[in-house]
């Protein structure tokens, strides 16, 4: 548990008046309120201190508390330690530092001083929205073809999510009200989730379309025919003009990525054909071709 | 005109302890939009994180119509440019793994 020097949250002295105390608060509280400052954890966590600090040094009562044991914290620390290997729980003035305080949207610091004061902590007016969480997912590229549903665990909450298909890397995503819980009744935070997709099929995405590679016999490049090629929703035939270039990219109409929340709408496959040479000619592979040469001359 | 996917401002402003006029006024300032039918003025659903943020930046930190309306569009332009981040981050992947898979 670590000491919170409330004074210096709100950047003020310990003989702040009451104004004072409004005017840092206000003024921190524009700076770090979490709808000024989205996707920011620090400024979301300092934005918590804040509102603990204002909730105590605003109070007379357990301003007056705070700085009765704030000021000798550290040395209540030592002696709770000290007790708490010889005989366990233990008390410092009238303060339990062990109590079984509810968990939440204060500090263990704040909970202990305040925690056992007769539901004080209720009292309080001021309404505030939970705080954000933010958490990571990771998705292959395939599922992220498919609108699929996902079970996610937050803090011992099972949450099902669907996730439509064409979701990009590095795309968020909000669940409304699986944040932190509302302070005051306020309402629940939000639950901000980022994808990260891992590609591990022979396809590149740029967006909703997908670039792939196909080698092709030097045969079938010089005097066309019909291939096989893979996509991710399975195998197409097609067709190859002959004459085809090394290099030359074909592009497939809706054979790429599905758009993201439209549904039937999907970018297309860019396959670059690689002519492959052939390689251990035989002897009358080299003939034919010295006598293709020799016509070409 | 159908009401799916739309909240009556009223029953909005008893859930958040708010005033008509404060949503009357909103849309006076051009900061949400409403419709209204059958005589009672609704808001789309998907308006409400926005109605929402509003009332949260107004409540909490005091803040007055025309600095809600200026704080809207930084945090749109700064929406937007995390999305363009996002996109040239994913195209700058885009060569990087084309260059490794490819060549």
């Amino acid at each position: 548990m670590e000491f919170i020097d409330y004074y210096k949250v709100l950047g003020i002295d310990k003989n702040a008046s009451q104004d004072d105390i409004k005017k840092a608060y206000r003024k921190l509280a524009r700076k770090l309120h979490p709808d000024l400052n989205p996707n920011d954890k620090e400024a979301h966590k300092k934005f918590q201190q804040l509102n603990e600090a204002n909730e105590v040094l605003s109070d007379p009562e357990k301003r007056k508390k705070y700085d009765q044991y704030g000021k000798d914290w550290k040395h209540a620390e030592q002696f709770e330690q000290a007790q708490q290997s010889r005989a366990g729980a233990q008390q410092f003035g009238e303060q339990t530092f062990h109590g079984d305080f509810e968990q939440g949207d204060f500090s263990d610091f704040f909970n202990s001083l305040f925690g056992n004061m007769g539901g004080s902590r209720r009292q309080r007016q001021t309404k505030f929205r939970g705080e954000d969480y933010h958490a990571e997912l990771q998705l292959n590229l395939t599922d992220a073809y498919r609108t699929h549903q996902q079970t996610l665990t937050v803090n011992g909450k099972n949450i099902r999510i669907t996730i439509p298909a064409g979701i990009e890397n590095g795309q968020k995503i909000r669940i409304k009200g699986h944040g932190g819980e509302g302070i005051n009744g306020g309402p629940n935070g939000d639950l901000y989730i980022t994808f990260n997709i891992i590609n591990h099929t022979k396809f590149l995405r740029d967006g909703n379309d997908l670039h792939t590679t196909v080698e092709l016999d030097l045969y079938t490049a010089v005097l066309g025919g019909e291939i096989t090629v893979d996509t991710l929703d399975g195998k197409v035939k097609l067709k190859v003009n002959p004459e085809t270039q090394n290099g030359t990219k074909v592009r497939l109409k809706g054979k790429g990525f599905p758009v993201y929340k439209k549904e039937g709408e999907f970018g297309d496959l860019i396959i670059s054909y690689q002519v492959k040479i052939p390689t251990n000619l035989t002897d009358k592979q080299k003939e034919l071709f010295e006598q293709l040469a020799k016509l070409s001359s | 005109m159908t009401t799916e996917n739309m909240i009556p401002i009223t029953e909005f402003c008893s859930v958040h302890h708010l005033e008509m006029t404060f949503v009357q006024s909103l849309e006076q300032q051009g900061l949400i939009e409403t419709t209204v039918v059958n005589e009672i003025q609704y808001v789309e659903v998907n308006q409400l994180p926005k109605l929402e943020q509003i009332v949260r930046l107004h409540r909490e930190l005091n803040i007055n119509f025309e600095g809600i309306d200026a704080i809207s569009h930084l945090l749109n332009q700064m929406e937007d440019m995390q999305r363009q981040i996002t996109e040239l981050k994913n195209r700058l992947h885009f060569f990087e793994e084309k260059e490794q898979k490819f060549y």
